[in-house]
């Protein structure tokens, strides 16, 4: 027969020690995380308190009035739009379907070692270099001439680099097991990528897609040359019409205009964020949806 | 089907004597690398049409690198390269562009059960699918039917809708031989089917196994000897990369042997 043992379960001078080391872990860890929102939330707390007071039905809808002092953002609001969405139509095919290339079709060898150099590379030059090169390339070479076609070209160049990072790192995380138990019976690369890899892949596909739209939303260098204006009394009609952007409007108000309200670029910034958080929360809202219909 | 006349043996009067042997498989000098190392090493051996054909041996000794090579699997497995002549119903393999008419005609099972992440009942049609079967009333007679002989119906019929990699491990692996099954393959290829099954659900499977030897030729890779015995008609053991000796499964066990070192295997004496 067992006998309890009446030491068995006090704790020793090593648990003592083992919890103290913890403790002092989990306390560095969690300063971190507070020393990580701090910023976020003193950023949205000043937008709110000192630019909430100014966002109303008819700053968001009309245009600005006696040189930006007053009216509202509705043409960079509009402009924004604008330049994401095409941006986003250019990049995020492009961009999804160069990762799948070279994540499920293209061997490991020297030429993908140097492509997947290349794209790192490329997610590590400043957006100004970016700008220049637009402003070369689309603009002047093209004859695009300052449009919003140059500017979204100029973002998608931009940001491709976040699609295909985070499109192939989320087509990688899946397992190969699953891949040759589909082409042990058969299927082809696409068949098993259509029916098993993407399937699970999309969730981590959308996030990069998310990234990317907060990133070229709030961008202002790249368009300055490319695409967006100080000020145009009008809405832009089509691709090749120059446009307001939120992002320059804020430097523009901020910087550019004397005697302006102080409330105004704090609500223009406010607007930014919201416009990009509601971006956001349509395509998380999807992913979501996804994840409920995987049960993954 | 046009790609299924590739791999259709030539038959009747017309047909090549040589072609007329019921061997479902020859496999002549099969040699498997791994980089440098050698995995398998000069293997000749011909399964016979509706056999159950076992391979025994331990760990390394090259009895799942010889499925892979089958089903040409070296071609997504980095660093292995496979010499020598695999022929499966008369073709060589090794040399048919068709690769994908080839592995639907194999089903295969490997010891680490794979629930593809879709539901169960997709796992089971996803081969049909892939055929081009897509009317549901004859996916639903398939999916019964494959979920039925891997002994999984009565345990997923109210939860098809389930996620496949959702199940218990010893569920997985019934699904996977499900799947296998719904290949309606030529050969089936288990390899330590048993690993995460039950041993009263491994019998009811070897059973099915038994029924299905009708209709298929069945390669079965194992670990414990007194399935083989149970089960294959004819048996290999495979002892470091080497296939020492094919026969009868039931004179390995009693003793007709030609090698000292099956003697031992067969025995539990090996070590």
């Amino acid at each position: 027969m067992a006998t309890a043992n009446p030491t068995m379960f006090q704790a020793s001078d090593l648990n003592h020690h083992n919890e103290r080391v913890q403790k002092r872990y989990r306390l560095l860890f969690g300063l971190m995380t507070l020393l990580l929102i701090t910023p976020v939330m003193l950023i949205l707390g000043t937008l709110v308190v000192k630019g909430g007071g100014a966002i109303s039905w008819e700053f968001l809808f009309s245009a600005p009035t006696n040189g930006m002092r007053t009216g509202g953002v509705f043409p960079a609001l509009l402009g924004t739009i604008w330049l994401v969405t095409v941006a986003l139509l250019l990049s995020v095919p492009i961009g999804i379907f160069a990762a799948i290339y070279l994540s499920e079709y293209a061997g490991d060898n020297w030429f993908t070692r140097t492509i997947n150099l290349a794209i790192i590379n490329l997610a590590g030059v400043p957006s100004i270099v970016h700008a220049l090169f637009g402003l070369g390339a689309f603009v002047l070479f093209f004859k695009f001439g300052t449009s919003i076609l140059a500017a979204s070209l100029t973002l998608a160049v931009m940001t491709m680099p976040v699609v295909i990072v985070a499109t192939r790192e989320s087509l990688q995380a899946v397992p190969q097991a699953f891949r040759e138990a589909c082409w042990n019976m058969g299927a082809t690369r696409w068949q098993t990528i259509r029916r098993v890899v993407l399937p699970n892949s999309i969730t981590g596909i959308l996030t990069g897609v998310i990234l990317e739209v907060s990133r070229t939303a709030g961008e202002t260098a790249p368009i300055m040359f490319t695409g967006a204006v100080f000020f145009t009394p009008f809405l832009p009609q089509s691709v090749f019409d120059q446009t307001m952007a939120l992002s320059l409007h804020l430097f523009v108000t901020a910087t550019q205009v004397p005697g302006i309200a102080e409330e105004v670029p704090f609500a223009v910034a406010l607007v930014l964020i919201g416009l990009v958080l509601t971006m956001n929360s349509v395509s998380i809202a999807f992913r979501m949806w996804l994840r409920g219909k995987k049960k993954w | 089907m046009v790609d299924s006349a590739i791999l259709t043996p030539t038959t009747g009067a017309t047909a090549p004597a040589v072609d007329a042997a019921p061997n479902k498989l020859e496999v002549r000098d099969l040699t498997i690398r791994y980089g440098s190392t050698v995995a398998l090493h000069g293997v000749n051996l011909s399964i016979r049409e509706h056999e159950i054909f076992g391979i025994i041996g331990p760990a390394n000794a090259g009895k799942t690198s010889f499925l892979k090579a089958v089903n040409r699997m070296d071609e997504f497995t980095t660093g292995m390269r496979v010499d020598g002549e695999i022929r499966f119903n008369a073709r060589d393999t090794r040399r048919l562009n068709n690769v994908y008419a080839l592995r639907s005609r194999i089903g295969v099972v490997f010891p680490l059960p794979v629930g593809l992440p879709m539901t169960v009942y997709d796992n089971v049609a996803l081969s049909p699918r892939l055929r081009g079967i897509k009317e549901k009333a004859e996916l639903d007679v398939i999916v019964q039917r494959c979920l039925t002989r891997a002994a999984l119906w009565d345990e997923v019929k109210d939860r098809l809708d389930a996620l496949g990699s959702l199940l218990s491990g010893g569920q997985q692996q019934r699904l996977t031989i499900a799947r296998a099954l719904s290949q309606e393959p030529d050969l089936l290829m288990l390899d330590e089917f048993s690993i995460a099954v039950d041993p009263v659900t491994t019998m009811r499977i070897e059973d099915v196994l038994k029924e299905l030897r009708k209709e298929v030729t069945i390669i079965l890779v194992t670990n414990l000897v007194q399935q083989a015995r149970r089960l294959a008609d004819r048996t290999a053991f495979f002892l470091g990369g080497e296939c020492v000796e094919i026969g009868v499964t039931e004179d390995l066990f009693t003793g007709e042997v030609k090698d000292q070192r099956t003697r031992d295997y067969v025995e539990g004496r090996f070590g």
